[in-house]
């Protein structure tokens, strides 16, 4: 039993992870219908900013934290005017395409300039651990799992009850329409690749000490998280967060109880079965077109 | 500019619409014929990797291209097949029997993945496919009493009526380019054919393709079935010239370098998959070359510029570390796929037809004939 919940609480946290960077496809999927498959490397890259500003450059585990949001927003906001914006109205396939293709750009840049090698940020969660009774739960763990609620939260309450969350959502139901009536879809845009890039970020500094972050930490995570926005629908906030913490507890569970292997098949299969059953996910709105 | 006067549906679906193109093509055959004895046998072997990858190619054209289905799974097509052929190679079975049975073993499995992805669209189906080519990965790697796991298997060189045929040699490379060449015969008869109509139908809009009456479930089932059998024929070549397969060698990694073929290529034309195994096989002697060759020759430019000799040094050597870097042909295939898709959507095959038009309408070419148009409408979207 205490297996099982020490398990269950370790999934959830890993859920967490996926959780978060799942959000970031979720956020550019409800405002642009962009899927964006370079999100896990933008986590990377925040990861690696934080690394240099707090582990490099020896500032403060909070200014350091804030310097990579703030940074890596920018470069939301430039990859998006970049790759993005020219191919806004295209089919989503060359959209696809493009991102995967700054995935590959960053990795290989982020190898370059940084090396291959395991990176670790020291934070305030390092070390130690909170006891409840016999069941031991790691800070680390536990600071990725509250600023999950917290920013799934802020971000739904943005998303449904803020002006500029309702022009976002608009703008991905019709950008003309939304265009006509004074929206202005391009910076709409912009500030929802700053914010899924920071997002991101978040993601990436609450789980270097987790797992270290290496060029690759964002394509591994990165394809963990898509079963997850998709297992929560890929329109829907709090559905991003259930699927990243069912894909998280699934391959905690599948890596513990069963067979070596397992682990990383399970929540590919599990993705597979509810796409069967139900093809636009748990939390998805189904979509109809007239003819 | 050359008018094909069509008088019927004949005209219209002719392989050859004119004699220019019997010239065009026996030239290309007569080159690509006596390009073994002529070329040197490492560009020969990449003509081989140019052949199977180009196979790959039009098979993804088949169900990406011309059914409008995306997949990022299949490097697990080519993984089947290429297992087919070693297991079945243990046993003596005969190159012919386990080509085909690869083919048709890897075109079910197609099938079988056809089913689920029938009530799929878009990112959709692309997730489904990505985790089928990794539940197909993690078995590969698990299953050893068949596959050896992670130990990769051994491929012994293929023997064809008797004779061994050596993957490095000049029969080799026939037989991969008579695989490629009836895979496109056979693709392009297909593709004017009812199912091939029904297919581009699919494609266009699902929803009038079934008010016409096509049984969109059943047609893409088939597309999927036959991209998986071309791409399982390309795995058994595969697996003969890398001698040599192991499971991590099947990664998403390769299903995206297969996506990239058409892209670059054009994913409107069957010229597209051919182009694009060129340009993407090409990359790696491209590397190679900027590694060995390029700082010296940059210096040198240098120094015609009235560099001095230290600072070309200098730049010899910045050079050398940039190519020499690691991950460079991953920031390369980065920067390729999204120049691309902001610059060139219809690939090399479209710049190509760019080009020709250009020439054909000498003064009056309009730039906007290739332009897409642009949908920002969500509902439009969801087809």
């Amino acid at each position: 039993m205490l297996d099982f919940v020490q398990q269950l609480v370790s999934g959830i946290a890993l859920g967490c992870v996926y959780g978060l960077i799942a959000l970031g496809f979720v956020l550019v999927y409800k405002a642009t219908e962009v899927v964006n498959f370079a999100q896990g490397d933008l986590m990377m890259l925040g990861g690696f900013f934080a690394f240099t500003f707090i582990g490099m450059l020896g500032l403060n585990y909070w200014v350091g934290f804030a310097g990579a949001v703030i940074a890596m927003a920018l470069f939301g906001m430039l990859a998006e005017r970049v790759v993005v914006r020219p191919i806004l109205g295209y089919p989503q396939f060359s959209i696809i395409m493009a991102t995967i293709g700054l995935g590959y750009f960053l990795r290989s840049v982020v190898g370059m300039i940084w090396g291959t090698d395991d990176f670790k940020i020291e934070t305030p969660f390092s070390q130690g651990v909170l006891r409840i009774g016999s069941l031991v739960l790691a800070y680390d763990k536990l600071s990725v799992i509250a600023a999950t609620v917290i920013l799934c939260a802020l971000l739904y309450l943005f998303f449904n009850r803020t002006t500029l969350g309702t022009a976002m959502r608009a703008s991905s139901e019709n950008m003309l329409a939304a265009y006509y009536m004074g929206i202005p879809v391009k910076r709409v845009v912009s500030i929802v690749w700053a914010i899924s890039a920071a997002v991101a970020t978040c993601a990436g500094v609450l789980l270097a000490p987790i797992t270290f972050i290496h060029s690759n930490v964002g394509l591994v995570l990165g394809l963990k998280a898509f079963p997850a926005a998709v297992l929560g629908g890929f329109g829907s906030i709090p559905g991003a967060v259930v699927g990243g913490v069912m894909i998280g507890v699934i391959e905690s569970m599948a890596g513990f109880y069963l067979p070596q292997g397992w682990k990383d098949v399970a929540p590919y299969i599990v993705l597979l079965v509810v796409l069967l059953l139900k093809p636009e996910g748990l939390f998805g709105v189904h979509m109809r077109k007239k003819v | 500019m050359r008018f094909l006067f069509k008088t019927d549906y004949e005209d219209d679906i002719r392989l050859f619409p004119h004699s220019g193109y019997f010239v065009s093509y026996g030239v290309l055959l007569a080159l690509l014929v006596i390009a073994p004895f002529v070329l040197s046998s490492y560009i020969v072997s990449q003509l081989v990797f140019v052949c199977i990858y180009a196979t790959v190619g039009v098979g993804l054209m088949i169900l990406t291209g011309f059914t409008g289905q995306a997949s990022l799974g299949h490097a697990a097509f080519l993984a089947i097949g290429a297992y087919t052929a070693a297991y079945l190679q243990q046993f003596d079975v005969p190159f012919p029997v386990y080509f085909l049975a690869a083919g048709l073993l890897t075109g079910l499995v197609g099938a079988l993945v056809g089913f689920p992805a029938l009530r799929l669209q878009g990112i959709y189906l692309v997730i489904a496919t990505i985790s089928f080519a990794f539940i197909v990965e993690e078995v590969l790697a698990r299953w050893e009493s068949v596959t050896h796991g992670n130990e990769g298997m051994r491929v012994k060189t293929m023997s064809l009526f008797g004779t061994m045929v050596p993957r490095d040699g000049p029969v080799f490379y026939f037989l991969c380019l008579s695989v490629l060449i009836l895979t496109i015969v056979g693709t392009l008869n297909l593709l004017r054919s009812p199912t091939g109509r029904a297919f581009v139908a699919i494609r266009d809009s699902e929803t009038a393709a079934r008010s016409m009456g096509i049984n969109v479930s059943l047609y893409k089932v088939k597309s999927f079935a036959i991209s998986a059998g071309i791409t399982g024929l390309a795995g058994v070549l595969f697996a003969h010239k890398l001698s040599f397969i192991s499971p991590e060698m099947f990664t998403l990694q390769l299903s995206i370098e297969f996506i990239i073929v058409i892209l670059i290529g054009g994913t409107f034309s069957l010229h597209g998959a051919v182009l694009g195994a060129i340009f993407l096989v090409m990359i790696d002697p491209f590397l190679t070359y900027l590694k060995d060759d390029m700082p010296g020759v940059i210096a040198g430019l240098a120094a015609t510029f009235g560099a001095g000799k230290a600072t070309a040094d200098g730049i010899q050597s910045s050079v050398a570390a940039f190519a020499s870097a690691n991950g460079l042909k991953g920031a390369i295939y980065g920067v390729i796929i999204v120049l691309f898709v902001l610059f060139e959507p219809l690939g090399l095959y479209g710049r190509w037809l760019k080009i020709k038009l250009f020439f054909q309408l000498f003064p009056l070419y309009k730039r906007a004939t290739f332009k897409r148009q642009k949908i920002y409408v969500k509902s439009e979207r969801n087809r």
